[in-house]
């Protein structure tokens, strides 16, 4: 009796729920949808592309799905070009730098969210300033200095200039602010110097901040492009990117087939990342406002 | 329990903020490190070489340069590839931003009710071109936009017949802008996103009481009320599309007939020919150019507060 009793009510809630839902959302959602096809169809029409041969991929009509599914234009990565050592390369820098940017972005944001001293604004003005410099501006000289350090071609020309990033030291003194000082006079009396308070109270408790910073940075370390291009001269220093658009507006500019499994290679570890860690990407977009 | 720290605070007032200078600018120096050699010499040096007619061959040597005054500035405004690479710059974000502030609203505002895991979904969507790196979208892009390609073929069936659109002196720089707004869009979009969900509800509410359409309510509350996120947004992407390169360089190299030639790109090319004079004199008004636009719209910001 009690579920005569119960499941009435419930099949009219759900019933007018869908029709609201019709009323309100529905149309937005069917646009909603059309539209998100149409957003992707460049990374499906990629993928399918990766695994066609050269002659279907030139087909007239074109087909959507391969006829004939072939790893040959994968394997040209692996054989022919290196893909190995651009791909190491690439995770290499990215890695190195997003440590970096861990620790040096929260040692600046640390002393800037909670230490008084003589300086504190010309640090933050210097902040400022590296956050407003496009990259365009700065790589002329940049190579040159680079190249009177005789580090030119090396993974510290492609590692150093990206170690602190303005926008890190941003975000990490804005979490590091929201960190009650109590907890660090605690320290304090328990004799804790500065430094120890840093990794021991202070590092531990910015894993949000770190996980956004971390993304942040890979990203933007991981498809850099220009300064890539610049600093690395030798196939043994390529990164990913610079790799494939060399190899793309060379002799190979038509040879889709290739190009597009490059393409797939290059996309598919960061959109890995941001399928599973989609959170972090957009929070980081919200807190900062930069991609 | 020890109670060393009391002891550092009673110590005078001075003593203790010298130490505290010391142990902040300790925490500071990789930062500062790396701010000073990778970022402010190359910014005085880069206002220097402007003024010298440095080369690639005096890389070794740079200090074996010749000051030429505003030579090199000179040169560069008599050049009419910089003048068409800073209209075409200038086109992109006339006409760019708008489209892609208009329709990262569109979407903001779709997504902003409604069923909170399907608009997660689509969110996720609309900004997976972002993440990706535009050497590789531009790849697909242009293999989409060749003679024969995708679009064209598609166009083909409604009997219309496309252009060559990358190799089109017409159609090049639309092709390229429509590539980089589906590539933006997602960035603004996010913003926007948290900015409507920072406006009170109630706001609204009270407007369609009082008998508002939805649109008014959009035009006289919402609207409004995201100024700053609007601006903030249009900063940001103005910015970026101000040194639009790697679609360029991977797309059209900057043909047909500098077509999509871009400031940054110029600054590339002078580079790339050793001409660092001339190359940093391009990167600096490109600088100045940045810097103004971002000036003005925070400005514009702060007097309508």
């Amino acid at each position: 009796m009690s579920q005569a009793m119960t499941s009435a009510p419930v099949a009219e809630n759900k019933v007018s729920l869908w029709r609201r839902f019709l009323n309100n959302r529905g149309p937005v959602y069917i646009v909603l949808t059309l539209i998100g096809f149409l957003w992707i169809f460049p990374f499906l029409w990629m993928a399918l592309g990766s695994v066609k041969t050269q002659r279907e991929i030139l087909a007239k009509p074109p087909k959507l799905l391969p006829e004939h599914v072939t790893w040959e234009n994968f394997a040209r990565w692996f054989t022919q070009l290196d893909f190995g050592t651009y791909f190491t390369n690439s995770l290499i820098v990215s890695v190195i730098t997003v440590l970096g940017n861990i620790v040096f972005c929260s040692m600046v944001g640390y002393a800037l969210a909670k230490m008084k001293f003589t300086g504190k604004n010309i640090l933050f003005g210097a902040v400022m300033v590296t956050l407003m410099v496009p990259s365009v501006a700065t790589f002329v000289p940049l190579f040159v200095i680079v190249s009177n350090m005789g580090l030119s071609n090396s993974y510290a020309a492609l590692i150093l200039p990206f170690l602190t990033q303005p926008i890190g030291v941003f975000l990490m003194r804005q979490f590091i602010g929201g960190i009650p000082d109590a907890l660090m006079e605690a320290a304090r009396i328990d004799g804790a110097g500065e430094v120890r308070i840093f990794f021991q109270i202070i590092l531990p408790q910015c894993g949000p901040a770190i996980a956004t910073l971390s993304i942040l940075t890979f990203l933007s370390s991981w498809n850099n492009f220009l300064w890539p291009l610049v600093a690395a001269q030798t196939e043994d220093k390529y990164t990913l990117p610079v790799a494939l658009s060399l190899y793309s507006t060379g002799q190979n500019a038509t040879n889709y087939s290739v190009l597009l499994a490059g393409a797939v290679l290059v996309i598919t570890p960061i959109l890995l990342l941001f399928i599973f860690l989609q959170r972090y990407f957009i929070q980081g977009v919200a807190m900062t406002g930069i991609k | 329990m020890s109670f060393r720290g009391k002891k550092t605070a009673e110590g005078s007032g001075k003593a203790l903020r010298r130490r505290q200078t010391l142990i902040a600018w300790g925490f500071a120096l990789p930062f500062v490190l790396v701010f000073c050699v990778f970022m402010l010499i190359p910014l005085l040096s880069s206002v220097a070489m402007s003024f010298t007619d440095i080369t690639s061959r005096d890389l070794r040597t740079p200090f074996n340069v010749n000051f030429v005054g505003l030579d090199q500035y000179v040169a560069l405004f008599s050049d009419s590839r910089f003048m068409k690479a800073l209209l075409n710059t200038g086109i992109f974000v006339l006409i760019g931003l708008p489209i892609t502030m208009v329709i990262a609203m569109a979407f903001a505002v779709a997504l902003n009710k409604g069923l909170r895991h399907v608009n997660s979904f689509f969110r996720a969507l609309f900004y997976a071109p972002v993440v990706a790196s535009v050497v590789a979208v531009s790849v697909v892009w242009r293999y989409i936009l060749q003679e024969d390609g995708l679009l064209n073929q598609i166009l083909a069936v409604f009997g219309i017949q496309g252009p060559d659109w990358l190799h089109d002196t017409h159609f090049a720089l639309p092709a390229l802008m429509v590539m980089t707004i589906w590539r933006n869009m997602g960035t603004l979009m996010i913003i926007f996103l948290a900015g409507l969900q920072a406006i009170p509800e109630e706001l609204k509410e009270a407007a369609s009481v009082d008998g508002a359409s939805k649109w008014r309510t959009f035009r006289s509350i919402t609207l409004p009320l995201m100024k700053p996120t609007i601006l903030l947004g249009a900063v940001l992407i103005s910015v970026a599309y101000l040194q639009f390169f790697e679609e360029s360089f991977v797309m059209t190299q900057g043909g047909p007939l500098d077509s999509t030639l871009s400031a940054a790109y110029y600054v590339y090319q002078k580079f790339g020919f050793g001409q660092y004079g001339i190359a940093s004199a391009a990167s600096w008004v490109l600088f100045i150019i940045i810097a103004v636009v971002s000036a003005l719209q925070f400005r514009i910001l702060k007097s309508e507060d």
